[in-house]
């Protein structure tokens, strides 16, 4: 029971981060912009976060200086995507190679310094139940608003009148430029979004997952994210299941050498990065017949007419 | 908005051969601004980064040592953007080759093996890096994943199976703990070019490759391929060609090419496998392809450049305490530069200064 | 709404040059021009699209300056476009709010959308994905979400283009039913005999600028096509008992899976066309032709071999390349993206089709000259005006580029040529130069199969016309035998064992 516990507490830590930075990546490719800065964001955001979080004592102000941090990035690839229609795919690398050395240099002062993680809930009878007391009650605040969040996408996606014009966007953007929709504003406005959970996402690794900050501790989760959206076809619900699976499969390779199975521990590292590449296949597979669940113009360049 | 980007009616030639220049030219005033801001002199420290390496011999060599496997990763990695295809995973595919082709030498090592090995390991190389390059290939044409996704987190596995080898199977039982191989014998190291240096016979083997590669994409009906497909994929389809074979063959030869550098780094420089034989050279050939606007000649000279800047960010580290990282955060912002410059090549800015007056100044 | 000397220029092109127009309620007005005479253009300045460079707007006496369609809709301008403006993948329901403005409740927009639909004999069903509907349904679409806005000046961009004949009747009785409620309209076509028919004025435009405004009824086709064009096009002439020969194409009960999910699956389609003669196939867009062009140029691979065979050869199983080395030659719809690519030079777009069977490549490697001889040649043939010898695509106008396109293939002296919307687009004169290319072709014993979705064309060059319906081939009418009425039927699904679709049995409201 304990273990069922322990594990659970650790499988929903290591989902959050992605839930939370597919879920922004979700919403601005549901506008047809598909930015692969993802890790990029999130490393920036954890480093921002962490050095907000020591120099100020908060964690609050930690989590803020990540978001800040995410949406600027988010805003120097809406600059160069959208302002000078440059390609979506060039972009996102160089976002992700422009933050992970910006974090490196923000980060390096910080190293080895610690701080007092995110406090965790705690309500008087309900967190002390037993085996979903914790899980459900006694987590801290970032995994609620994972699950806010991705609620709060549902709901604007699909009731919501903003969330139809972003939809049509992302279908059509010449259809929605001839109607006089702001195609440009609108993917702008999605992209700060999905930089703005990217770096909360970040936030979370060194303000609650462990009290401290590495260089580079993102570990690739940023594309993980972006396979995530993939494997959800773009849907809010799915992103859920999908986002607790792959921290199920990433806890998996600390739980097997507690367990003193004799697998190689690079093997077991590398078992959430293969499991991306399986899932991709298999779901652009089954998709393959009923034909692709992207939203039409992601990645295509718009530059309107006038 | 004050400003709209326009689509010019032909691409603009002056720009197209001005775009690296500007590029360059605009990440040095933001670099000298990010060197001012971390509280060094910024003429100094540009100096030290771009125009000290360039001063002595020695120096001059680390640069062409250092650019060989961009360039050659690089070349491979071009003619897969052309045609539209992302892969990302050329570092994975370089660590592949290198592991591939020292499989060969660890095998042989303190056998009295001839001259045959170091031409095997790099045919080894050159193979291992293709097959695992194949991987995301196949992933994409035949169950429509995405090769951007696949191919980069290959990388990762990659990185960790060769961590495994080096720490386990193959680590040097005389080597004291470390986590590397035995040093290579003679007859499977690339030999050097000239005394006392490091420039080894491989750079020779990237400046065939680049003249192969100009040849293939401006004369052959391979090229032509290469360059309709990415161009206008419907025209292409309908002038006989098919998408998929060329996925797979773009990613093999990218993926031979990166693999046939990472063992002849191994080969030359290194000397012996370890884990970090790579400082993203994978990923910095990325860039390096797109400073040199995809074209064969246009990536000799920028990877040059850009392994002038990995030389200057070592010297930076001793000579003016800045960093390493600083040198991704060049890269990435040169990248940036350099693709909005491409940019104008197609699309000018205009200002209107309202809507329904006339526009005037031209960009 | 008046419109005052509207400019517009697009870099050194003039697209309109001082324009004026008045269009009064209760009138449907014209705008006539062929294709490239800036129609487009100012209509999409009326509704707010695009500025102009100079001129002004006048709405009910007022002057107004639109910073987008959304003001234009709220003043009660309303358009249906000729390209939709439809989202495939969102309900209709859902489409249609999104042409309306915000301040509608969504189970609201819906209710009022059926009634609307209902009230005009237009029905649609608000919660089907628009990928599923015709292209008519899809028009339909269009039209009520701009009723909806209860328009005082609706406007109409080449709506019939995509319709049957049968289809076409209906819109006029619902354009004349809004004329007696008091609306103007203002109605953009370059088809001479449905203008007179419907409309009270035509205002016509001729590269750019304002030709002349008449009573459309007063005229004659002949009058009205001199003041279109300006000048007589040379007249096409059909070569009288051409010599048909065998069967040089043959397709044989060719059946074939959509690639595209939203695409038209292939019925048993079968047909022949000989030598010396031209075989047109009708039909709306979306009924299957390009999945059969697709067949036929070998883009797509047929189940079995012998479903296409050319020149007495099983081909089904070839790919395109080997299709032209057995003296096949193609010219798909797209010009731009297709046919060709638009930032390539014309030397390489000349490679593009030419390099399986045309003499340019030699081991490996690409002989430049040769592709440049082809594209002189081409060029001289078929005088193909450009800036300069070798220009990329897409800086040719839309005619000259089909000029080169159908020239480079027609040089090639092929057995067989398959050409899909020949003169989609084009202007008058280079489609007369591409239909005598065809028929000329044809005379040296070519067997020429055309796809197209002007009937008028069909009409002039076909020896032998055929219909596809729902990925369906009827059986082909000779000349002697075809009407538009016959014509329209089949394009609407009658005769082919098809139950002629709903649309076609109602009738619209009163008139």
């Amino acid at each position: 029971m304990q273990m069922f516990e322990a594990i659970m507490l650790s499988v929903i830590a290591a989902s959050t981060p992605l839930l939370l930075a597919a879920a922004g990546e979700l919403v601005a490719e549901r506008s047809g912009v598909l930015n692969l800065g993802l890790e990029g964001m999130m490393i920036m955001g954890a480093a921002c976060a962490f050095a907000g979080a020591y120099l100020s004592g908060s964690v609050v102000v930690g989590a803020l200086c990540g978001v800040l941090a995410g949406t600027a990035m988010a805003a120097i690839f809406a600059i160069f995507t959208l302002g000078l229609a440059v390609n979506q795919v060039a972009s996102g690398l160089a976002l992700t190679i422009l933050g992970t050395g910006l974090s490196g240099l923000i980060g390096a002062g910080f190293v080895g310094q610690r701080i007092t993680p995110a406090p965790q809930l705690h309500l008087p009878v309900l967190t002390d139940l037993p085996l979903v007391g914790g899980i459900l009650f006694g987590q801290d605040a970032f995994v609620y608003l994972s699950v806010a969040l991705v609620i709060g996408i549902w709901l604007f996606l699909y009731r919501s009148r903003a969330g139809l014009v972003l939809r049509a966007v992302g279908d059509n953007h010449t259809s929605a430029h001839a109607l006089g929709y702001p195609v440009l504003k609108i993917r702008a406005l999605a992209v700060l979004f999905g930089g703005a959970c990217a770096g909360l996402a970040g936030a979370f690794l060194p303000l609650a997952y462990t009290p401290f900050f590495i260089p580079g501790m993102t570990a690739g989760r940023g594309w993980i994210a972006l396979a995530l959206v993939v494997f959800a076809s773009w849907r809010p619900g799915r992103l859920v299941a999908g986002a607790y699976l792959f921290g199920a499969v990433s806890i998996l390779q600390l739980h097997a050498q507690a367990l003193g199975l004799g697998i190689p521990s690079q093997l077991m590292s590398s078992l959430p990065y293969l499991a991306t590449v399986i899932v991709l296949v298999l779901i652009s597979r089954t998709r393959g017949i009923a034909g692709s669940a992207a939203p039409a113009s992601l990645g295509v360049v718009f530059v309107p007419d006038r | 908005m004050p400003l709209v980007l326009e689509r010019r009616s032909e691409r603009s030639a002056t720009i197209a051969i001005a775009s690296p220049l500007i590029a360059i030219a605009l990440t040095l005033a933001t670099m000298a601004v990010l060197f001012a801001i971390l509280g060094k002199n910024p003429i100094e420290a540009l100096d030290v980064y771009f125009l000290e390496p360039l001063t002595d011999p020695y120096s001059l060599g680390e640069i062409a040592v250092k650019a060989t496997p961009l360039v050659m990763i690089a070349i491979g990695l071009s003619l897969c953007y052309i045609a539209n295809i992302w892969n990302i995973g050329a570092e994975g595919q370089f660590l592949v080759g290198a592991v591939a082709g020292s499989w060969l030498a660890v095998r042989t090592n303190g056998t009295d093996a001839g001259h045959w090995v170091l031409p095997a390991m790099l045919l080894l190389g050159a193979l291992g890096g293709a097959l695992y390059a194949l991987i995301p290939a196949i992933c994409k044409v035949r169950f429509g994943a995405s090769e951007i996704l696949t191919s980069l987190m290959l990388v990762y596995v990659a990185n960790f199976g060769l961590d495994y080898l080096v720490r386990g199977p193959w680590r040097d039982p005389h080597g004291m703990n470390f986590p590397t191989t035995a040093d290579f014998d003679p007859v499977a190291t690339v030999p050097t070019l000239i005394e006392g240096g490091r420039l080894h016979a491989g750079a020779i083997l990237t400046l065939f490759v680049v003249m192969a590669a100009t040849v293939l994409l401006g004369r052959t009906i391979m090229g032509f391929e290469i360059r309709l497909v990415g161009a206008a994929p419907k025209a292409a389809r309908f002038s006989g060609f098919n998408a998929d074979k060329l996925t797979l063959f773009t990613f093999a030869v990218s993926g031979a090419l990166a693999g046939l550098a990472g063992i002849i780094e191994v080969a030359g420089p290194v000397g012996h496998l370890q884990p970090d034989i790579s400082p993203g050279y994978g990923f910095t050939a990325i860039i390096v392809a797109f400073l040199g606007r995809l074209n064969p000649v246009g990536i000799l000279i920028a990877g040059l450049f850009l392994a002038l800047t990995f030389i200057g960010g070592e010297n930076a580290e001793i000579a003016i305490k800045v960093p390493l990282d600083l040198t991704k955060v060049f890269q990435g912002i040169l990248l940036f530069y350099v693709l909005a410059c491409d940019s104008m090549i197609i699309y000018r800015i205009r200002f209107i200064s309202t809507l329904r007056k006339p526009a005037h100044a031209d960009v | 709404m008046r419109a005052i000397s509207i400019t517009k220029r697009y870099g050194s092109f003039l697209a309109n040059d001082g324009i004026d127009l008045d269009l009064f309620p209760a009138e449907i007005h014209a705008l006539l021009g062929e294709n490239g005479a800036g129609k487009s253009t100012l209509v999409k300045t009326i509704y707010g699209l695009i500025q102009p460079n100079d001129g002004e707007l006048r709405w009910m006496n007022r002057k107004i300056v639109l910073g987008g369609p959304s003001e234009a809709r709220e003043l009660g301008i309303g358009m249906v476009f000729q390209h939709f403006t439809l989202f495939e993948n969102l309900t209709v329901a859902e489409n249609v709010a999104l042409g309306l403005a915000p301040t509608e409740s969504f189970a609201s927009i819906s209710e009022r959308l059926q009634e609307t639909a209902r009230l005009y004999g237009l029905p649609l069903e608000p919660k089907r994905e628009v990928w599923r509907l015709s292209v008519g349904e899809r028009q339909r679409i269009e039209i009520v979400r701009a009723l909806m806005q209860n328009p005082k000046l609706l406007i109409l961009d080449e709506p019939t283009s995509v319709l049957t004949p049968q289809e076409a009747d209906q819109l006029f009785v619902v354009l004349d039913r809004l004329k007696g409620e008091g609306r103007a309209i203002l109605y953009i076509s370059h088809k001479l005999d449905e203008v007179k028919r419907l409309c009270d004025t035509a205002t016509i435009l001729r590269g750019g600028k304002k030709v002349a405004t008449c009573n459309p009824r007063q005229e004659t086709a002949a009058s009205l096509a001199r003041m279109m064009v300006g000048a007589d096009i040379g007249e096409v002439k059909a070569a009288s008992g051409r010599d048909v020969s065998v069967p040089r194409l043959v397709i044989h009960r060719l059946s074939l899976e959509p690639d595209d999910p939203h695409g038209t699956h292939l019925d048993q389609v079968s047909l022949e066309v000989r030598g010396g003669e031209i075989v047109g196939i009708a039909g709306v867009s979306g009924n299957g032709q390009d999945e059969l062009f697709a067949a036929l140029s070998g883009e797509r691979l047929s189940p079995s071999e012998g479903a296409v065979v050319i020149d007495g050869l099983a081909a089904g199983t070839l790919g395109v390349n080997e299709r032209r080395r057995m003296g096949a030659a193609f010219v798909p719809e797209e010009r731009l993206g297709h046919g060709t690519a638009p930032r390539m030079k014309l030397s390489e777009n000349a490679l593009l089709t030419g390099h399986a069977a045309s003499g340019m490549v030699k081991r490996g490697f690409v002989d430049k000259p040769a592709t440049l001889a082809t594209v002189d040649r081409t060029t001289e043939t078929f005088d193909v005006r450009k800036a300069k010898r070798d220009p990329e695509a897409v800086s040719l106008s839309g005619g000259n580029l089909q000029k080169f396109i159908v020239g480079r293939e027609i040089l090639r002296e092929p057995g067989v040529l398959v050409v899909s919307q020949p003169t989609w687009g084009v202007d008058a004169g280079a489609a007369a130069t591409i239909r005598q290319a065809l028929i000329d072709l044809a005379g040296r014993g070519t067997a020429v199969l055309v796809v197209s979705q002007d009937l008028d064309e069909l009409l002039e060059i076909a020896d032998r016309t055929a219909v596809m319906f729902h990925g369906r081939l009827s059986a082909p009418l000779i000349a002697a035998e075809v009407t538009r009425e016959k014509l329209g039927l089949l394009m609407g699904g009658a005769k082919t064992g098809e139950e002629p679709s709903v649309e076609e049995a109602s009738h619209a409201v009163g008139a």
